[in-house]
């Protein structure tokens, strides 16, 4: 049955001890869906937009309020992602209303890769801070990796900075794909020319996501690239000069 | 009362009669400072530690990890010489037997036991003993088997009902040792003395005589402590004069007790805020430094770590680890407001750090969320680093029990000297459900077990009919099980009394009947599948319902959703409001817990499929833990489930136990700590009891299981109590492993 897509949302699954994906203790809800072929991606089962299972805003709303204690108690609050958590952004616009009222902290892990809709503007009206995944700081190496072009996503940087929203930079280290010095020097630079970033983090590509692949019948691309490791994180971490 | 040893103290009302709460409020220096006093160990102590590292290692080597066995004297109180680990090293002394880690034998519980202990490790018990064991003198296992009835008999073997203290030691009662220290012996043989003079009435009824005969071997008791002591070439008549003598005064009353009762649990109770008291006057007085105090603390500790019983393999089956359950209750809030956290709430903590982790003695954080934050942050500091730490909630026991209780064994909390518990075991749940189903039959054997109830028939399960067969089956199970332990606990009290233990409390004391219950969320499961899902039931020939289908999806305990939550809420009133049916032996109050220890893992072995479609044979979830994989919503969903089981219902107390690697508890440091104290927080906010605490990573553990050798200090918390991870069975290592690991990738 179809929903009105205002007043729900395709639910991947929620995590209720979200630890790394924004400050403090967080209720981490996965949306369903993501149109981007990242070879990397962990949750290979969140891609099709078909799957997952709609829930309610209210639904959901009361779920987080059920962990209000932890999350006031740590300085935390909920993050959105997914699959690409921006596709499904009318929800979010409720969703996150609610919260605000409420005041618990909203934070989106987004790619950015969207078209900057009316929706997804109002979305970040209610938003208290963006975990920005750059794919590919070169457009021709990100097109390679995740199938699209990275334009949208450093338009959707320089956006965040224009209206004061603030952001996580993120950059997934996958050895031989994106560890390139000049290309983390790219990185630097363009990090640079923003203005509300809070943090720059390096996340280690590992391969614990590749059986979610492999259940689903499908050959894990990145077959054979090793796991990135703490002296790997530590030499971009140098370059970006963080 | 005045004593010289006393000077320096405030006043109070504990000098008028046996008041230890009075004497700790009156005089103890709350701490709301950081860590950073804390010193390392001294050489003496490094030294010394070295030496038990040592004994341990041919205690491993040993056959079934024992060393040395004393299969001549009979133990109690006083039985044994003096022994020592290295004399001149030691600063605070005292062992059970003439050598360290010799194990005693004390077949007041029942001689059978102490014979297939001895046989398993290739030793035979003295002819002497057991002759007059076999031959001359009674044991409590005597005692409750020539009363027991065949209703029980088959409830026991069947394992419907399991682990009851019914041939080994109950244990799970707190001496108050510190009475020792603060009042020297002489002073608590004369209030005992009194006490035999209050009970000198005209009305010479069955409950005086008792008192009066109990009361007297206390007294005896009490004289043998003495003689015990003065072994060492202590006079622990007279109350201890500093800090080294209160540690020592009160460790002589623990040993006493361990020398007397090979209990399931033997508890020390409230010491280290106690102790504090007479740590900040030496150092008041410039007699005592900082590491002296912290080297005093570590010795102590060493000896708690030495404790040991005889046990058979199969008691270990169930309780691996050789757990003693040595728990110390540290901190929590004072019912004035302040805080019950002392700097040697610290360094009992520390000693993990100077000594490394360890299972014993089994510390236990009492938490409240007025707890002073550098004190939470420590506590979580070392959770983080050693996994030895659990923590129940003070702000819930306070209520009910004021500020001056500790814990028994994992979760048990009671008033210290004032309260006791006639320790219980548990019933299984799970199977008594399918035994419903079955009408009393066994799905196992096949065999009657129970009077014969008409059994369901149909082919799908049909909830109300389920729940009405469940109802008459706990309310049978419930009469069984409170017969078993009316017998166990009369037959206790006559042939195998803990006199010194009960020396240290007061006369008329609370007691518990601390029943318990396994296989809670396998029951909520099962129920919550015939109530939203369709159970189809599978019989064999003889009509014998032996396995289930389930068809469709039900919400599943541990993913805080109140469908199914409340049907373990539920569950857990009703059975504990079927037992208050039944009287208790000496009108113990009754009581509960959701507590398995490791022991899910053969109730599971021994319960057939049940209908949530949990497979014949695998374990349970550990104490009020959902069942392994069916919490999908992360950890907190999970916590949030448990903190609904009632406390009010389960006043013996709810153990979860938890692990978490420890990337998915934050990215740093500081993170990790600050997440888990806030996770603490939370979860006792919400009325959550009990929280075992363990954060390692799965490949850690493998890794340990296969080079054990590697990892000799490696310690686990499981459903209430820790203990050194090479110690479990291969099974239990892997249900650690498997079932309780929280990580997200």
């Amino acid at each position: 049955m179809e929903k009105d897509l205002k007043y729900y949302a395709k639910v991947h699954s929620v995590e209720s001890f979200g630890t790394v994906d924004g400050p403090g203790i967080r209720f981490v809800l996965f949306l369903q869906g993501c149109h981007l072929q990242c070879k990397y991606c962990h949750n290979r089962d969140t891609w099709d937009m078909s799957g997952g299972e709609y829930k309610s805003v209210d639904e959901i709303f009361e779920k987080i309020t059920r962990y209000k204690n932890y999350i006031n108690l740590s300085g935390g609050g909920v993050t959105v992602t997914g699959g690409e958590p921006l596709l499904q952004a009318k929800f979010l616009i409720e969703l996150f209303k609610k919260l605000k009222k409420a005041k618990i902290h909203t934070c989106i892990d987004t790619s950015g890769m969207v078209n900057l809709t009316e929706d997804i503007k109002e979305v970040l009206k209610y938003t208290d801070l963006v975990l920005l995944d750059i794919k590919h700081i070169d457009d021709e190496k990100c097109r390679k990796l995740v199938g699209f072009s990275n334009k949208q996503e450093l338009a959707f940087a320089k956006y965040l900075s224009e209206n004061y929203i603030k952001m996580w930079i993120r950059q997934v280290l996958i050895p031989g794909y994106t560890d390139n010095e000049n290309d983390l020097k790219k990185l630097k630079e363009f990090i640079r020319t923003l203005k509300t970033v809070e943090k720059v983090q390096v996340l280690p590509y590992h391969s614990m996501g590749r059986y979610k692949w492999e259940k689903l019948g499908l050959k894990y691309e990145l077959e054979g690239i090793p796991d990135a490791t703490q002296e790997d994180v530590d030499r971009a971490r140098e370059i970006l000069g963080i | 009362m005045d004593f010289e040893q006393w000077k320096g103290f405030e006043k109070g009302e504990w000098k008028r009669q046996i008041d230890v709460r009075n004497f700790i409020q009156k005089n103890y220096t709350p701490y709301e400072g950081d860590s950073s006093f804390l010193k390392e160990a001294t050489e003496k102590t490094k030294k010394l530690w070295n030496e038990v590292l040592e004994l341990y290692k041919k205690e491993h080597e040993a056959k079934g990890g024992v060393l040395d066995i004393d299969t001549k004297t009979i133990s109690t109180v006083s039985s044994h010489e003096a022994g020592y680990i290295d004399k001149d090293l030691e600063e605070i002394v005292g062992l059970q037997t003439d050598a360290p880690l010799k194990r005693a034998i004390m077949p007041f519980g029942g001689i059978k036991i102490v014979e297939k202990s001895c046989e398993a490790y290739d030793r035979e018990v003295d002819p002497e003993v057991d002759n007059i064991f076999h031959s001359i003198r009674k044991t409590h296992n005597d005692g409750v088997f020539s009363v027991y009835t065949p209703d029980i008999r088959a409830a026991r073997s069947s394992h419907l009902i399991t682990g009851l203290p019914d041939g080994y030691g109950r244990g799970r009662i707190i001496g108050d040792y510190r009475r020792v220290a603060l009042y020297g012996v002489d002073a608590l043989i004369s209030e005992k003395q009194e006490e035999l003079e209050i009970l000198n009435v005209d009305d010479f009824t069955e409950k005086v005589i008792r008192e009066r005969e109990e009361i007297f071997e206390q007294i005896k008791a009490l004289n043998q402590l003495k003689d015990m002591a003065a072994k060492y070439g202590f006079d622990i008549s007279r109350p201890a004069k500093n800090a080294k003598e209160a540690v020592q005064w009160l460790y002589f009353g623990y040993l006493g007790a361990i020398k007397d009762q090979n209990g399931a649990a033997m508890s020390i109770g409230r010491t280290s805020t106690f102790l504090d008291i007479y740590i900040e006057r030496d150092l008041n007085n410039g007699t005592l430094t900082e590491e002296q105090a912290q080297e005093i603390m570590d010795h102590f500790v060493m000896k708690l770590r030495l404790v040991r019983f005889l046990r058979t393999p199969e008691y270990n089956e169930l309780f691996s680890g050789d757990p003693v359950w040595v728990t110390e209750s540290i901190g929590g809030m004072g019912i004035d407001g302040r805080t019950l956290v002392t700097k040697n709430s610290f360094r009992i903590l520390h000693t993990l750090e100077t000594l490394g982790p360890a299972p014993e003695p089994n510390l236990t954080v009492l938490w409240s969320t007025r707890l002073p934050e550098e004190f939470k942050k420590y506590t979580a500091e070392l959770s983080i680093k050693t996994s030895s730490i659990q923590y129940e909630n003070d702000d819930v026991m306070r209520a009910t029990l004021g500020d001056d209780y500790g814990i028994a064994c994992c979760v048990s909390p009671m008033k210290i000297g004032k309260q006791m518990q006639f320790f219980g075991a548990r019933a299984n749940l799970a199977k008594t459900l399918l035994y419903a189903i079955n009408g009393g039959r066994d799905e196992i054997s096949g065999k009657q077990v129970t009077p014969k109830f008409a059994p369901i028939t149909s082919e799908y399960l049909n909830y109300e009919e389920v729940i009405e067969k469940f109802d008459q089956m706990i309310d049978y199970v419930a009469k069984i099980y409170i017969k078993a332990l009316n017998a166990i606990h009369y037959m206790h009290d006559k042939y195998s009394y803990e006199a010194i233990e009960m020396a240290l409390h007061d006369k008329d004391i609370i007691r518990t009947m601390a029943c318990g219950v396994a296989g809670l969320s396998v029951v909520a499961d099962s129920l919550s599948a015939i109530k939203y899902a369709k159970v189809k039931v599978i019989r064999d020939e003889t009509g014998l319902a032996v396995d289930y289908k389930v068809e469709g999806n039900y919400p599943q305990f541990g993913n805080d959703d109140d469908r199914v939550d409340q049907i373990a809420v539920e569950v857990v009133r009703r059975f504990l409001n079927k037992l208050k049916k039944h009287p208790t032996y000496r009108e113990s109050k009754h009581t509960l817990s959701i507590l398995t220890i490791t022991s899910n893992v053969v109730y599971g072995k021994n319960t057939g499929n049940t209908p949530d479609g949990r497979r014949a044979g695998a374990p349970f979830g550990p104490g009020a833990n959902p069942l392994h994989g069916r919490d999908v919503n992360g950890s907190l969903a999970v916590m949030n489930s448990i903190a609904k089981l009632p406390f009010e219902d389960s006043e013996d107390g709810i153990s979860y136990t938890f692990a978490i690697t420890p990337a998915t508890l934050g990215q740093d440091k500081n993170t990790k700590i600050k997440n888990l104290v806030s996770m603490l927080d939370g979860f006792f906010a919400q009325t959550g009891h009990h929280i075992n605490v363990n954060v390692f990573d799965r490949a850690l553990l493998e890794d340990a299981m296969e080079h054990p050798e590697k990892y000799p200090q490696l310690t686990i918390r499981v459903s209430g109590y820790a203990v050194h991870f090479t110690k479990l069975t291969r099974e239990q290592q892997l249900d650690v492993i498997n079932r309780t690991i929280h990580e997200r990738i």
